[in-house]
C-alpha cells in the first residue's frame, strides 16, 4: 500500500504553503521531509492527516483509525502521568484490558519510557516527552504514521532511540512520513523530499539525490561570488549551477569555477543549500 | 536610563499589540464609571402596587404616589394577593375590607421591599405591615439565591473556558482532531466533567446557604434543578464561545472577565433592574444571571411555581439553545479538517535555515 499527497496545492490567503507537490509514501518505508522553516513541511504532514484541505491535488491516506500523528507541538497532555497519557489515547483507539496492559509495557519498554510510567508528562524532559508522543502515536499499530519535526531540540541519545523507533515501526510494516530540520536523518531515509517555499526542490533517494545534482561545489577561504557561498565548518563553499571549471585561458564563466579550485563531493547539506541559492537566484538547476 | 527607556519601548509596543488588555485599560473604566454612574441605585422611587377587597377602589385613590398601582381588583381576596406577589407581579399588595388595611410586602424584591416598609410606617396605623417570603428583609435571603447563579457562572465560563483552551495553547487539539472520535463527543466529553463538578457546587452552595443563612427553600428542588441546569448550559456555552476566541488561558481568563463582571452589576444581583437608568437596564434583560436570579429567587423564597416563572425559563432555554449551539459549532471548526485560521509555519526564511548535526 502507498499513501500520497498528489499535485497538491494549499494557500493561505495570498501565500503558497505547498505548491504542486507530489509525494509518496510506500508501506514499510520512511520518507524524510526536509526544507526551512516556512518550507511547507508541516503544510504537506496536515495535509496527508486531513487537517489541512487542498486548494488542487489529491490525498490518498487510511482512515483515521488507521493513521499516527505526532504534531509539532508537544504531542501529550501535561497534566497526565506517561501511563495516563498513553491510556487515554488508547481509550480512543478501542484498546483496553490486556492488550492495553502488553502493549503499553512492550511501548515503554521499546521508548526506554518504562522508568518514568508515573511521571507527568510536563516534567518529561524534551526527548522523553517525544518519546513519549511517539509512543502515543504508534499505540494503534497505524498504516501511516505522520511525525512532524520528531526530533528537533532532542538530545543526541535521544535522537538515536527516536531513530531506532521510527525505523522499528517502518519494518513492521508502516508507512512513515516526517519531517526534519537534520539532514543527517534525512540521508538515512529511504527517500527525501526536500521543500523550499512550498515547492520540491528535489526528491528521491539520497543516492539518487546525489547522482541527480549537477554543477560543481568548490571550496576556499574566500568566495568568488559571495551570494553562492555558504560557511562550512572553517571554509566556504560555493555553487557554481554551469559545472565544470573553466579552461585555463579564458576568463571564468559566471556559472563555472576559476580554474584550479578546489571542487568538493557534495553532501545533502550542500546539495540543499546549492539548490535553494540556485531558485532564489533564478538559475535553472 | 537607556536601558529603562528601551524597557518603556518594548512595553508600549506589546501593549499596542495587546488588544485584549488595551480594552481592559480603557474600555474598564469607562464601563465601569458608566454603569456604576448609571446602574448603581438602591432607591427605588416606586413600588408596583395590587389593591385588592371591597374598599380597592377608594384605598388605590388615597395612596400616595410611591405606590404604583397596576392592579385594583375589588372581587379579590388576601389569598389572591398573595397569589400576585408570590408571581412577582407586584411589590406590594393593599387588602382592603378590614380595618386596619393589610400591606403585604413582598420581601425577595429587597430594596422595593425596604422602600415600600419604610413609605407603610409613614402611614400610621391605618394600615397593618406584613412582608412575606423574607420577613426580616435580610440581604442574604435574597443574594444566597443570586451567588449560586454567579458561582455558575463563574465556573462555566472562566474554569470551561480554561480548559478548552488548554488543549489549543498544548496543541493537543490538533491531535485530537486527527484521531477517530467525533469533534461532538470531543466537546461533550470535554464539558461534561465541567457540567458535573458545577451541579455538584450549585447543591453545596444551596445547602450551605440553607444551613448557614437559613434562607428557606420554599420551592420545588426539581425546579430549581432544571433551571439551574439550563442556565449551566448557557454560561458552559459562552465558556466554550470564549475558548474559540483566545488562543491562551491568559486570554480567556481576561474574556470571561469582561463576561462575568456585567453580570455581577447589572443583573440585578446587587444593584435592583427597576432602579437602574434605561440605558443600561436594557443590558441587564440580555444577561443570562438576570434570568437565572429570577428562578432561583422566585422557588427558593415566594415558592413560586414552574408556570409563573415560565418567562426567565423560556429567556434561559433560548439563550442556552443559542449559545451552546453557536460555541460548539465554532469550537467544532477547529476540530474538523478543513483550513486552519493561519499557516502552521512562518513566512519564508533566508537560506541557511537547515542545519546538520
Amino acid at each position: 500500500m502507498t499513501y500520497s499527497v498528489r499535485s497538491a496545492t494549499v494557500r493561505f490567503g495570498t501565500a503558497v504553503a505547498l505548491d504542486d507537490v507530489t509525494v509518496e509514501v510506500p508501506a514499510g518505508s520512511v520518507v524524510a521531509v526536509v526544507g526551512g522553516d516556512g518550507a511547507g513541511k508541516s503544510t504537506l504532514l496536515r495535509a496527508l492527516a486531513g487537517e489541512v484541505s487542498l486548494d488542487d491535488g489529491t490525498v490518498e491516506a487510511p482512515p483515521k483509525p488507521r493513521l499516527g500523528y505526532l504534531p509539532a507541538s508537544s504531542g501529550s497532555w501535561a497534566a497526565l502521568t506517561v501511563t495516563q497519557n498513553i491510556d487515554f489515547v488508547a481509550g480512543i483507539y478501542g484498546l483496553a484490558g490486556d492488550e492495553l496492559t502488553a502493549r503499553r509495557a512492550e511501548l515503554l519498554d521499546r521508548a526506554a519510557l518504562t522508568h518514568a510510567a508515573g511521571r507527568l508528562a510536563g516534567q518529561l524532559s524534551g526527548g522523553m516527552r517525544r518519546k513519549l508522543g511517539f509512543v502515543m502515536a504508534i499505540v494503534h499499530r497505524p498504516a501511516l504514521l505522520i511525525l512532524d519535526e520528531p526530533t528537533t531540540g532532542v538530545d543526541p541519545v535521544s535522537r538515536i532511540d527516536l531513530w531506532r523507533l521510527v525505523s522499528e515501526a517502518a519494518a513492521s510494516g508502516a508507512a512513515v512520513l516526517m519531517s526534519t530540520t537534520y539532514l543527517d536523518e534525512a540521508e538515512r531515509a529511504a527517500h527525501l523530499v526536500v521543500l523550499d517555499r512550498g515547492r520540491v526542490l528535489v526528491q528521491g533517494s539520497y543516492d539518487q539525490v546525489r547522482a541527480n545534482f549537477t554543477g560543481v561545489v568548490t571550496q576556499a577561504g574566500q568566495p568568488v561570488r559571495a551570494e553562492w557561498a555558504w560557511r562550512r565548518g572553517r571554509v566556504l563553499h560555493e555553487y557554481w549551477p554551469g559545472g565544470d571549471p573553466s579552461p585555463p585561458s579564458g576568463p571564468p564563466a559566471a556559472s563555472s569555477p576559476p580554474a584550479g579550485t578546489t571542487t568538493v563531493a557534495p553532501d545533502l547539506e550542500d546539495i540543499v543549500i546549492a539548490l535553494s541559492m540556485a531558485r532564489r537566484n533564478a538559475v535553472p538547476s | 536610563m537607556l536601558g529603562m527607556r528601551a524597557m518603556i519601548v518594548k512595553e508600549f509596543r506589546e501593549l499596542v499589540r495587546d488588544r485584549r488588555t488595551l480594552a481592559m485599560l480603557i474600555v474598564m473604566p469607562l464601563l465601569l464609571l458608566v454603569i456604576f454612574g448609571y446602574a448603581a441605585n438602591f432607591y427605588v422611587s416606586s413600588v408596583k402596587t395590587a389593591v385588592v377587597g371591597p374598599q380597592a377602589a377608594q384605598t388605590a385613590k388615597m395612596l400616595p404616589s410611591f405606590f404604583d398601582v397596576t392592579m385594583t381588583e375589588p372581587a379579590s381576596t388576601q389569598a389572591d394577593a398573595e397569589t400576585l406577589l408570590r408571581d412577582n407581579k407586584v411589590d406590594v399588595a393593599f387588602v382592603t375590607g378590614q380595618t386596619p388595611v393589610l400591606a403585604l410586602v413582598n420581601g425577595s424584591n429587597l430594596f422595593a421591599a425596604q422602600s415600600a416598609v419604610a413609605a407603610l410606617n409613614k402611614v400610621g396605623n391605618q394600615v397593618k405591615t406584613q412582608v412575606l417570603y423574607n420577613p426580616d428583609l435580610k440581604t442574604s435571603w435574597v443574594l444566597v439565591p443570586a451567588i449560586i447563579g454567579l458561582i455558575l457562572t463563574f465556573i462555566g465560563t472562566i474554569i470551561t473556558s480554561i480548559g478548552m483552551v488548554r488543549e489549543r495553547e498544548a496543541g493537543t487539539l490538533e491531535q485530537l482532531a486527527v484521531m477517530p472520535i467525533r469533534p461532538s463527543r470531543v466537546i461533550l466529553g470535554k464539558i461534561a466533567p465541567y457540567f458535573l463538578v458545577a451541579s455538584l457546587d450549585m447543591i453545596v452552595v444551596t445547602v450551605l446557604g440553607v444551613l448557614l443563612f437559613s434562607v428557606p427553600f420554599n420551592g420545588n428542588p426539581f425546579a430549581f434543578a432544571l433551571g439551574a441546569a439550563i442556565f449551566l448550559f448557557v454560561v458552559l456555552g459562552l465558556g466554550v464561545f470564549i475558548s474559540t476566541i483566545s488562543q491562551t488561558a491568559g486570554q480567556a481568563i481576561q474574556t470571561a472577565f469582561f463576561f462575568l463582571l456585567p453580570q455581577i452589576l447589572l443583573s440585578g444581583m446587587i444593584f435592583p433592574l427597576e432602579a437602574m437608568a434605561a440605558g443600561v437596564r436594557w443590558i441587564g434583560y440580555l444577561l443570562p444571571l438576570t434570568y437565572f436570579t429570577m428562578v432561583s429567587q422566585g422557588i427558593m423564597l415566594r415558592g413560586a411555581p414552574i408556570a409563573s416563572l415560565w418567562l426567565p425559563f423560556v429567556v434561559l432555554t433560548v439563550m442556552a439553545v443559542v449559545v451552546f449551539t453557536g460555541a460548539t459549532l465554532r469550537f467544532r471548526r477547529d476540530l474538523a479538517p478543513g483550513r486552519p485560521a493561519s499557516p502552521a509555519e512562518g513566512q519564508p526564511a533566508a537560506t541557511e535555515t537547515v542545519s546538520t548535526t
